[in-house]
């Protein structure tokens, strides 16, 4: 026997969707920005383990059919057009992210997402499950404790993106908060890093709900889960 | 309690044969998914449609400017901006000894035969034009004056970031005078007919500037109130020398309120305007307000 379970409500389900093309846009369009100015790197010291990013990033020389000369895509001379995408999808990226925050506060969605004092050694061991080094299995709940901190984490990193983001477009009015980030370019540098850390989430996200499987991945879609009947609700 | 366990209930069916839980979840799969699809291609297109309309795009260029939702976009952050600007949150400011020579970025407007000895600052839109002249080089009538004559109006000095559009940052002293020094001393005409008022009535004055390069191959526009900001300075000094001329001499514009592609080098001509000047960078897609 089986039942149908409601796992995630309509609202949530349009703001994660809307904003995954958006968030796309947004990292696409801050590269057409970075290309301007690319200076950052992984390396100590002079020593440079990587440098963001590599010639063939923004213009691989070759395309599908092994054309020297025609590259599959272009990211460079392009400031103008990643700037005028950015400044536009920004507001997008601001009200969607918002009315998630809002949404999740009134409806008390956010019980199932906020950490709390159990969340960091649940986490700890769904890693450890994870990465199949301990036998602990997660818990049957909506989100586990380290799908809290993630989901947490990367509302925090969206708040730090807006931050550090108005921080270098309008770095005189709102000196303070510029300031506060340690001046113009340290700003941009966390505002860089903050995309990383999107990328980061991105990889690790999708790996999950691949493992995760398709009666997972369906839910966020149609907002339903099958379940086998004696299962406790969630 | 009784209400709870009803909500609660709500949210899931009983439990039913696994091929009724199938036939259900298919029946919702292809709603969900069906709308997903639309919803896709919708926003595909329209993604489609604005890619062919951004700067740099075929379509952009054969419409000299960018199209409207990325220019409406610009134009709405620059209210905005506008709106919360004040004078008193300046640019922060330096300890003198970070200043140190800005990077060369750009040399439009700046070309190698140059005789800064010939150079006179040109001045159109006052209020009194009446000592206006044509030259044999220039036979627009202008106000024209000798960089003396701006060397003897108060001057200011300041260690200031020059901010590049691109994303980085240089530390430079500038010296010059005012921006609103000068207006003073040669203002255009009010359409109130009284005198200049910066502190009360900007409104009352043309509401932009318009700024050339001798050779007129570089221009930038300024709102009045940023061209009149207590840190808009037509600079003659740099690091406390002599402005270089790869740096723009024998007078640039150092507007610290603005990104770099404002802070026009090498100013030739000045103008009073209440319509809104061309600019070099907007032109080729940038904002055209490019404003902190």
């Amino acid at each position: 026997m089986k039942r149908l379970e409601k796992k995630h409500p309509l609202a949530i389900r349009w703001f994660h969707w809307i904003n995954f093309p958006v968030l796309a846009i947004m990292i696409w369009s801050g590269l057409l920005i970075y290309w301007a100015n690319d200076i950052y790197r992984i390396g100590f010291g002079s020593h440079t383990l990587f440098k963001f990013f590599p010639d063939a990033f923004y213009h691989p020389a070759t395309n599908l059919a092994g054309k020297i000369d025609a590259p599959l895509y272009t990211l460079d001379q392009k400031l103008a057009t990643g700037m005028a995408w950015h400044f536009l999808f920004m507001w997008v990226f601001f009200l969607n992210g918002l009315l998630y925050v809002i949404y999740t506060t009134i409806s008390g969605e956010w019980r199932y997402l906020v950490p709390t004092r159990r969340t960091f050694k649940e986490a700890l061991q769904v890693v450890m499950h994870d990465l199949h080094l301990s036998k602990y299995h997660p818990p049957r709940r909506k989100f586990n404790g380290a799908q809290q901190i993630a989901y947490t984490s990367v509302i925090l990193m969206g708040i730090g993106s807006l931050a550090t983001g108005l921080a270098i477009y309008k770095p005189v009015q709102l000196a303070w908060l510029t300031t506060l980030l340690g001046g113009y370019t340290l700003a941009r540098f966390f505002h860089f890093w903050l995309t990383i850390g999107y990328v980061g989430f991105f990889g690790i996200h999708v790996a999950q709900v691949i493992k995760a499987g398709w009666n997972n991945f369906r839910a966020m879609i149609t907002g339903y889960e099958v379940v086998a009947a004696e299962e406790k609700p969630l | 309690m009784s209400e709870r366990k009803v909500e609660r209930t709500a949210s899931q069916s009983e439990a039913l044969t696994d091929e009724e839980a199938e036939r259900q979840i298919r029946r919702k799969s292809r709603r969900s998914f069906l709308l997903g699809a639309v919803t896709v291609a919708v926003a595909g297109s329209g993604w489609w449609k604005l890619r062919s309309l951004a700067p740099g795009s075929k379509e952009a260029q054969d419409l000299g400017d960018v199209a409207w939702p990325f220019r409406r976009a610009l134009e709405t952050n620059e209210k905005l901006s506008r709106a919360y600007f004040r004078d008193g949150r300046p640019a922060p400011t330096f300890p003198r000894k970070e200043a140190k020579e800005p990077r060369l970025n750009a040399q439009v407007g700046l070309p190698e035969e140059f005789d800064p000895a010939a150079w006179k600052l040109s001045l159109l839109g006052l209020k009194d034009m009446s000592a206006a002249t044509a030259t044999d080089e220039d036979p627009t009538p202008a106000v024209r004056l000798p960089i003396e004559a701006i060397k003897a109006f108060p001057k200011a000095d300041m260690t200031v970031e020059l901010k590049c559009i691109e994303g980085w940052a240089d530390v430079v002293n500038w010296g010059g005078t005012p921006f609103a020094e000068f207006l003073k001393r040669y203002p255009p005409p009010t359409k109130s007919g009284k005198p200049v008022d910066l502190d009360n009535r900007l409104d009352d004055l043309p509401q932009y500037v318009a700024l050339e390069t001798p050779d007129g191959e570089y221009y930038v526009g300024l709102d009045i109130a940023s061209a009149v900001h207590p840190q808009t300075l037509l600079c003659y000094e740099m690091n406390g020398e002599d402005l270089p001329l790869n740096h723009g001499a024998p007078l640039r514009l150092a507007i610290p309120v603005k990104y770099g592609i404002k802070n026009l080098q090498r100013i030739g001509t000045i103008r009073y305007t209440d319509e809104r000047p061309k600019d070099y960078w907007a032109e080729r897609g940038y904002d055209w307000y490019a404003g902190h």
